[in-house]
């Protein structure tokens, strides 16, 4: 099995990062989250609720929609965040990658660990830019926005050509497929990891974040 | 279009399409009602949300999706669409975009409809709730207010998109496969925000070229136009309040939302619970103690669905009935709207404007508008100000044709005197006329001078020697 590879790269502002990140992750989540998975007997399950909510950016003129999961929320908040301030610390003319990365557990038997195979990846490329007047960020905001729309609607293209997705699991499979820890909804199990490039084109950290 | 589907794969299908068309028409004018929406997630399932997504219901849209699908599902030349619409306070309006809910005739035999179909559904309306957020009538949407109301209007059949006007783009949310067609889902909005305003072909041509149509009624005052659609401002009523629509309420149809595992080689079959549906339907619950069991499957690698650019046809707009919109009547204030540039900044809703006391204050009918019929001037407060005004000259004959205005100059406020930057310019851009200007004073005067002349000529005469030392003391 190949894994789906997909690159988004906007150029915001440094203020901007953080928005434009949370945008595209939780678009992203939005489509690769189910509601829980409720095992009954003879192999049968039920599937919760998933709800949304619509969230205004301050400092774009863009409004996202995400689920809506407070812990998910969090732990997505999280990882942007740290990967902002690495960003921040590497310079004003750095450029920076955040990877949201969709994969399977294959079970191994010991003394091998668990295999994770990825089938999706999303990249997101981020160049920040400093604007000089307020002019200028004004009219960002609003270029921004437009952008992240743009992004959104590659986003939900590549959802809905129905490529591969894991097959559905038994209850004793579940966790390799899903991530079932949050209380209110079911994301498939995800990794964010970043990298940071300074000007000079080199990567200073990769970080893995797991979820 | 028939097919080799078993008969209730049928049903199913038809159920699934039918409550898709419902809540994609919720999910769109939901996102145009200027809020934000926010619904919560349920681990349990409840039953009656379909697809698995908190969507909630307002009853009139239902009612109104209803009526234009009149027992009607969507299918191949049948498409149903969802036209989103701007109406200014004066009652101009422009379409913005329209959705459209379409099939096409190329069918996936392998798909399973109980599983493949429901959950691919389901992605495309989470893909729809994206989307609306992101075509340029979403930041109008959360604009609308005084100035103008969005509207939806819902049809079925045909297309229609020349209302949208030159350069319009589309955007396609997506595509599911079934074994009856491929149920497309797209967007076409419009791109040209110039606002053209219908009226001046509705009046005859203006005197000098000035259209004075500030505090004319509206020629829709008493009638909206039939092909008129709804407000998208839905308030939620009391609970007390039965209304029309008793409130919002979740699908009156119990989805179905339990699915069935099974080993990896094998696909099995297993009995179906049905009740009677309350329109004669079949629905799909779960009996007591017992476990509700679907038509199963994993999810099947099947290949990626080929794009289908089948887009645009062009309808004959449905007429759909006249709510009453009378408070968009009311509105006076005209609007200098859209420019010819897609950015938002163009709206005439924003009202960071200096001038925010032109705005209408409410859905007042015009009779209270003192833009209409403004107040009485309020007396002169100082012997300046009085003086400025003028005293039965012909110049107050033309200010009864104005309307007084409250002049608020940016910055003014009051100095020494108790007359503030606006009122002295607007008296000094007003003076009174010059009495010797007056032609019938003048002529008056003119006889009168002519008259007088003998005699003014002998007082000069007799006092000529005091005119004569005069001179001599100013030499």
């Amino acid at each position: 099995m190949n894994c789906r590879s997909e690159v988004l790269e906007v150029t915001v502002e440094a203020r901007q990062v953080e928005e434009a990140m949370l945008a595209l992750l939780h678009t992203i989540l939005l489509h690769r989250s189910t509601g829980k998975f409720h095992y009954k007997k003879e192999g049968t399950y039920s599937i919760g609720t998933v709800g949304t909510q619509d969230i205004d950016c301050d400092f774009i003129d863009f409004t996202f929609v995400r689920v809506s999961s407070e812990e998910l929320d969090r732990m997505i908040r999280k990882a942007v965040s740290e990967f902002k301030d690495a960003l921040s610390n590497s310079g004003s003319d750095g450029m920076g990658q955040i990877s949201l990365e969709f994969y399977q557990k294959k079970k191994s038997r010991w003394p091998f660990s668990d295999e994770c195979i990825p089938w999706e990846v999303w990249s997101i490329k981020v160049n920040v830019v400093n604007l000089a007047n307020e002019q200028e960020r004004q009219i960002c905001r609003e270029k921004v926005g437009e952008k992240l729309g743009e992004k959104v609607i590659n986003v939900v293209e590549v959802i809905n050509r129905h490529e591969y997705l894991p097959k559905m699991p038994t209850q004793s499979e579940v966790d390799n497929v899903f991530d079932t820890t949050l209380k209110d909804v079911q994301p498939y199990l995800y990794k964010i990891t970043y990298q940071i490039t300074d000007s000079l084109g080199t990567s200073v950290s990769t970080t893995m974040r797991r979820d | 279009m028939e097919s080799d589907l078993k008969p209730q794969d049928q049903k199913d299908l038809d159920k699934f399409i039918k409550f898709f068309a419902l809540k994609t028409v919720q999910v769109i004018v939901q996102a145009r009602l200027g809020e934000k929406i926010c619904t919560r997630s349920s681990s349990s399932p409840t039953g009656s949300d379909w697809f698995n997504l908190a969507i909630k219901d307002i009853p009139e849209v239902t009612h109104e999706a209803k009526k234009a699908l009149a027992g009607q599902l969507p299918g191949i030349g049948r498409s149903m669409c969802v036209e989103i619409s701007l109406k200014t306070s004066e009652g101009d309006s422009m379409e913005l975009e329209t959705w459209c809910l379409e099939m096409n005739e190329k069918c996936d035999k392998e798909i399973k409809v109980s599983y493949a179909v429901y959950n691919r559904l389901s992605v495309l309306l989470k893909s729809l709730l994206a989307i609306t957020r992101v075509t340029p009538a979403y930041k109008l949407s959360r604009k609308q207010g005084h100035d103008y109301v969005i509207l939806y209007r819902i049809y079925f059949g045909e297309v229609q998109l020349s209302g949208l006007g030159e350069g319009f783009q589309t955007v396609r949310v997506g595509v599911v496969g079934t074994p009856i067609g491929t149920i497309t889902l797209s967007c076409a909005y419009r791109t040209n925000l110039a606002f053209m305003s219908n009226r001046q072909f509705e009046r005859s041509a203006p005197i000098m070229g000035i259209i004075v149509d500030h505090f004319v009624d509206p020629p829709c005052s008493s009638q909206r136009p039939a092909n008129m659609g709804h407000p998208c401002n839905y308030r939620a009523p009391d609970e007390e309040d039965g209304g029309q629509f008793a409130g919002v309420q979740d699908s009156q149809e119990v989805c179905a939302t339990s699915f069935s595992t099974s080993p990896p080689s094998q696909v099995s079959v297993r009995s179906l619970v049905l009740h009677a549906g309350k329109e004669g339907g079949a629905l799909l619950m779960p009996p007591h103690g017992a476990d509700v069991h679907l038509t199963v499957e994993h999810a099947p690698n099947t290949p990626s669905s080929s794009e289908n650019c089948n887009l645009f046809l062009f309808p004959e707009l449905h007429v759909s009935p006249s709510d009453p919109v009378e408070s968009l009547n009311a509105f006076t204030r005209k609007v200098g709207a859209f420019v010819n540039k897609p950015s938002t900044q163009i709206t005439a809703a924003s009202l960071d404007l200096p001038f925010a006391a032109f705005a209408p204050r409410g859905l007042d009918s015009e009779e209270n508008d003192p833009m209409v019929h403004p107040p009485d001037s309020p007396p002169c407060p100082s012997p300046l100000q009085g003086s400025l005004h003028s005293q039965g000259s012909e110049g107050s004959g033309q200010q009864d044709d104005f309307v007084m205005v409250d002049f608020r100059p940016a910055f003014s406020k009051d100095d020494l005197l108790p007359m503030d930057l606006g009122t002295f310019y607007r008296e000094f851009q007003n003076p009174p006329q010059l009495a010797s200007l007056s032609l019938h004073i003048s002529s008056q005067s003119m006889a009168d001078d002519l008259d007088s002349l003998p005699e003014k000529l002998r007082v000069y005469e007799k006092n000529i020697d005091e005119f004569d030392a005069f001179v001599d003391m100013l030499q």
